[in-house]
């Protein structure tokens, strides 16, 4: 048999930390294979290794890595001990690499046509009116319409969609073999990502490429992938092809990245979770790393790091534990604890509007204005969720802050109880924040690192006057128990915290002033599934417990279908479609919804039956189309949506949407 | 037993002052985890630390600068004692010798001869044109002038070696240290040090110790027989201005930054926090001061400033009141002048932190902006002021010497780096040249601003978030 496109071999790499170079490793001996024309899907969370793995097999590694060990086999050729004039001409010619950023792995001072232009003439010596019909067969290749005026465009006049596509341009264009693909489509939105997996599932088809693809979503292995290996921790646990990843993995740490997604079929159960996180590289575990995570550890796990054991043809798994065939035990549909909903609104949003003008000129003068939200209405009983989806740019995060009145609305109303806080005074404003408190994206940005766990989460106490100085104290501990987190956390500081720790001292934060309502904004999406599943859960206990409504903004539809009663789809600034969340999600009327919900990657062997797929990108906000905003990607517009925005229409009691489908 | 006057001159105070200030900020630190954790990144760094033993030694002779005294006059007993017109500090005092040990004009380095010749009286052979023998330049040696290479070499090596005893003293009292602290024997303690295991960088401290023992405790050994840096047109000692012009270069440097610091952490951070009209007035206003020439605006400054002085001769009883007064209305003409980069940089930060969750966060919680300042923003870019205080010095020591060059510097009677320079710059056009004024001056301002920078590099390097 012949070589393998690419081999690697027990690869061993690492990053030299501190002054006495020692080299800690953070991919320890990992061997797999791509053929032409296969895609090979390296999955796992963060800080597993995958990236320093496509790094290695580029050798682009940042300064202080070191290849310790092992073998990268290109078509049989060695690559580990090439001198670097020669590695220059393999790498982009003969394989080719996609970053995950498409906004920064561009230069933003060169034209399309030189950034592309580059690899031709260096791979293929191609140059003048040969090279400029080349691109332009490369960017109709990757799907961008009028590619001869595009090449001579900037990147900052392209979309993000259309910056992957023409970074994907760049790696075809010295006609590589191998394709790598470092989370191509992690920054993207689902519709835009569904668009670039197509395309690249295209390229491959005709070319014939090898595609190693790292990523860390289920979903996008399912649409992609023909064989996958598992890596944890640096090393690879489980290696096998599509099929028997999805009918039966086998190691644990596999069965419980899948239990712990959140699915509609999970309402109402605790998601599993794994216990912890990745450790760290100074402190591997000697016997197997998964041990201390894992459910099925026995003693011989910590001693001895696991052999490969071969399950089936390609299959291979290195754990101790042989599962027993009993298929995955899901139970049924959940019965959910469903609260009576009383009639009264917690919160109710009317006609919301936040404009942010434009100004030019010496004089600064308004010249326009990014209608952000333009008449988002809402309403909200307690102790329920309503999830506000959307692609990103569509205001939900302003929706957020506007209620909370962090951004001044610029008109419309909200009312919290009986109180309207449009307009409200700074001075009584401060006594409705006590209702109302929100919990931010980014866990790592919503701490002060200056400050201890306990002076954070004291903080809003002091500024609310909530109980007396002394209460704060025990108030701390009592918080930091019902986030899940030890006592003396509260003498720490943030950066001793991983990021789901982090999340549960923001919601702690939060909690401290016992607001009836929780804005969430996107709390899990900067974590791996495994830590996403304990926030959610977490969210879901304290919700029961405590009764707290959640506003849960969010563009991750298996979220919204685990935990909100009510959706609302946002797009442009305005609300589209808005009902419960099994209407919304089980009917979907609006175009919108409907191809937003099929353009999610579903973790299943069986993919969704049909895929709407949506052509183009999110119009800017600051320049909507005339009519209905969403007509331009619409496939049923017609005269009327070009020329009228809809009103909206009742399907029932609870579920309205705006289209004119449905008159 | 003679008397003495303390006299507190205003810059005294003030370095006192940040000397108390700079204890207490240490127990802060100490109290603080993250801040004394970044310090001790500083301490582990070996540029850094070198560096810094290098700067306490310049601090050490700026702060003995900084006692000043006046001696009481011989006066009949039962009279109302008198003192001296004369300021003295106690670096005047240890340095008395080569403070009053002044020849008649310039010579070189190790001289025993004037630079100038001279028509003088000699005894059978009527009047004589030539170099006339210095009156405490090598009068030890009386008339074997011939053997002054041998004479130094033989003092300096005996001096050396005396400062390699005394270094040797430094490195037990180390070792007992790194022992006492670790808890391990003497001698693992100094395998220790000497393969730089130790969480202090004191492998750099000793080595840098060593050369400074080495070339210091020979200078000074040699300073009391011969004027090692040469003597000025009136005769002074060079070694002594150079030691003179650390307080002077220190003090601009601090003093000014003092100024700076409040101005531009506090116009920074509410232009940035506050936006709107308030941001609007305050770029307006350093846009303003950016446009006119700087040297230009101090100059203007400096010489009303010296007007109101020479007006109010009433204000001073000595000659060093005034000189110091002038000195810190220098320093206080450069503050106002240059607190424009740190602010626009803390400006900038501060638009970007204000966007940040935590501070949004705290703005849900309704927390009252000053109090978001104080406890959100300001403690995240204590890292940049730090990193601008210690750069800023270093620009401030060579700002001196050219505005002293330019002459709208320090008080004509006090030394600095910038008279020093001025001075000696006529004397490079005669022929031999006179170097060993400016070449003092330079190596020491080198020493002292390369010191200052590298110890901020340290700092920077230390408080970096992306390092931590």
């Amino acid at each position: 048999m012949s070589d393998p496109l690419l081999s690697v071999r027990d690869l061993r790499l690492g990053f030299t930390a501190g002054r006495r170079a020692k080299t800690l490793l953070a991919v320890d001996g990992i061997s797999f294979s791509v053929g032409s024309g296969e895609t090979f899907a390296l999955l796992g969370e963060s800080g597993c290794g995958k990236s320093a793995t496509a790094q290695g097999i580029m050798r682009l590694l940042p300064g202080a890595g070191r290849i310790t060990g092992g073998s990268v086999r290109l078509a049989g050729e060695e690559l580990l001990n090439l001198a670097e004039a020669d590695m220059r001409r393999i790498r982009g010619a003969r394989m080719a690499m996609i970053f995950q950023e498409p906004a920064t792995s561009l230069n933003p001072v060169l034209t399309v046509g030189q950034q592309i232009g580059e690899v031709l003439s260096r791979h293929r010596g191609l140059a003048g009116p040969e090279a400029a019909a080349a691109m332009a067969g490369l960017l109709k290749q990757v799907g961008i319409a009028d590619p001869e005026r595009r090449l001579n465009e900037y990147p900052f006049q392209l979309s993000g969609g259309m910056k992957q596509r023409v970074m994907i341009a760049i790696a075809l264009a010295g006609e590589p073999e191998l394709l790598i693909a470092d989370e191509p489509t992690t920054a993207l939105d689902v519709t835009v990502q569904a668009q670039i997996l197509d395309l690249l599932a295209g390229v491959q088809a005709a070319r014939g490429m090898g595609l190693l693809l790292i990523t860390h979503d289920l979903g996008v292995v399912a649409r992609m992938a023909n064989r996958i290996g598992v890596m944890y921790a640096g090393e690879l646990v489980e290696v096998a092809s599509r099929e028997a990843f999805f009918t039966a993995p086998q190691h644990p740490y596999t069965r419980a990245l899948f239990s712990a997604l959140p699915e509609v079929s999970r309402r109402g159960h605790p998601l599993l979770t794994i216990p912890g996180q990745v450790p760290s590289l100074e402190a591997m575990p000697a016997g197997c790393r998964f041990a201390d995570r894992c459910g099925q550890v026995m003693a011989v796990c910590r001693e001895h790091s696991p052999p490969w054991r071969e399950i089936a043809g390609g299959h291979a798994v290195r754990c101790h534990w042989q599962a027993a065939d009993d298929g995955e035990a899901n139970g049924s549909p959940g019965k959910r604890a469903e609260l009576q909903s009383p009639d009264r609104h917690l919160l109710e949003v009317a006609d919301l509007k936040v404009h942010f003008s434009i100004r030019r000129g010496i004089l600064q003068r308004t010249v326009g204005y990014v209608k952000a939200v333009d008449g988002v209405s809402l309403a909200l009983t307690p102790g329920r969720t309503l999830a506000l989806v959307g692609e990103s740019g569509c205001g939900k995060t302003t929706v957020g802050k506007a209620i909370l009145q962090l951004i001044a609305p610029t008109g419309g109303s909200v009312r919290l109880g009986a109180t309207e806080l449009v307009g409200m005074k700074p001075r009584r404003l401060r006594a409705v924040r006590r209702h109302m408190q929100m919990v931010f994206q980014d866990p790592f940005a919503s701490l002060n690192p200056r400050l201890r766990v306990g002076e954070i989460i004291a903080e809003g106490m002091a500024a609310l006057r909530v109980g007396s100085t002394a209460d704060h104290g025990p108030a701390v501990a009592a918080l930091l128990a019902q986030v899940g987190l030890p006592a003396e956390a509260a003498d720490r500081f943030p950066h001793e915290f991983s990021g789901g720790q982090r999340q549960r001292i923001a919601v702690a934060r939060a909690l401290a002033v016992q607001p009836e309502l929780l804005i969430c904004d996107e709390p899990t999406s900067a974590l791996d599934v495994s830590v996403q599943a304990q926030i959610l859960n977490l969210l879901k206990t304290l919700q029961e417990a405590l009764g707290v409504a959640y506003l849960f903004i969010t563009h991750n539809f298996a979220v919204v279908e685990y935990l909100a009663h009510d959706v609302a789809v946002m797009y442009l600034g305005r609300i589209v479609e808005r009902g419960s969340a099994e209407e919304v999600l089980g009917n979907p009327r609006h175009p919108y919804t409907r191809a937003l919900l099929s353009a999610v990657p579903v973790p299943r062997l069986e993919g969704r039956p049909e895929a709407i797929k949506l052509p183009g990108e999110t119009p800017s906000p600051a320049k909507p189309p005339a009519g209905c905003h969403f007509h331009p990607r619409c496939i049923h517009a017609s005269e009327a949506c070009r020329r009228d925005y809809p009103a909206g229409t009742r399907v029932s009691e609870t579920h309205t949407v705006v289209c004119h489908l449905y008159p | 037993m003679m008397g003495f006057q303390v006299v507190l001159l205003w810059s005294d105070l003030l370095i006192w002052l940040l000397v108390a200030v700079g204890i207490g900020v240490g127990v802060f630190i100490a109290r603080n985890p993250p801040l004394l954790a970044a310090w001790r990144r500083v301490g582990a760094s070996r540029v850094g630390m070198a560096a810094a033993t290098v700067l306490l030694v310049f601090v050490v002779v700026g702060l003995l600068d900084s006692l000043h005294y006046r001696r009481q006059l011989d006066g009949k007993p039962g009279q109302k004692a008198s003192y001296a017109v004369e300021v003295l500090s106690l670096l005047d005092a240890i340095a008395a010798p080569l403070r009053s040990r002044n020849e008649k004009t310039y010579s070189e380095p190790f001289a025993t001869r004037l630079y100038a010749k001279e028509t003088v009286d000699v005894p059978g052979r009527g009047q004589v044109r030539e170099y006339p023998r210095l009156k405490f330049g090598g009068a030890h040696l009386g008339e074997r002038e011939g053997e002054v290479a041998a004479d130094v070499g033989f003092t300096a090596f005996r001096a050396a070696v005396i400062g390699v005893l005394a270094w040797l003293a430094v490195v037990a009292a180390a070792i007992g240290a790194v022992a006492w602290q670790g808890g391990v024997s003497h001698g693992e303690a100094g395998r220790r040090i000497w393969a730089g295991e130790t969480r202090f960088a004191w492998n750099a401290v000793l080595a840098t110790l060593a050369a400074v023992f080495l070339v210091v405790v020979p200078l000074l050994w040699l300073a009391g027989g011969y004027h090692v840096f040469g003597t000025d047109k009136v005769g002074q000692d060079v070694l002594y201005q150079v030691l003179k012009s650390v307080r002077t270069g220190l003090i601009i440097g601090l003093v000014t930054t003092l100024v700076t610091l409040p101005l531009a952490v506090l116009l920074g951070i509410v232009a940035g926090y506050f936006r709107g009209w308030v941001d609007d007035l305050i770029q307006y206003l350093y846009t303003v001061l950016n446009s006119i020439p700087g040297v230009l605006l101090i100059a203007a400054a400096v010489l009303m400033m010296q007007v109101v002085i020479d007006t109010h001769p009433q204000w001073f009883s000595t000659a060093a009141e005034r000189a110091d007064l002038r000195l810190l209305a220098l320093c206080f003409i450069l503050g106002i002048t240059s607190w424009t980069g740190l602010c626009r940089l803390l400006r900038g930060e501060t638009l970007k932190l204000r966007e940040l969750e935590y501070i949004q966060a705290a703005q849900a919680f309704g927390v009252s902006s000053w109090r978001i300042i104080v406890r959100h923003i300001l403690p995240n870019l204590m890292h940049i002021v730090i990193i601008a205080l210690v750069m800023d010095f270093s620009g401030l020591v060579l700002a001196e010497a050219v505005l002293s060059y330019v002459g709208i510097g320090v008080d004509p009677t006090m030394v600095s780096f910038g008279t020093m320079i001025n001075n000696a710059r006529m004397e490079l056009g005669r022929e031999p040249a006179v170097w060993w004024s400016l070449a003092a001056a330079f190596a020491a301002m080198f020493i002292l601003v390369l010191a200052a920078n590298l110890f901020a590099d340290a700092v920077r390097d230390a408080f970096d978030p992306r390092a931590a």
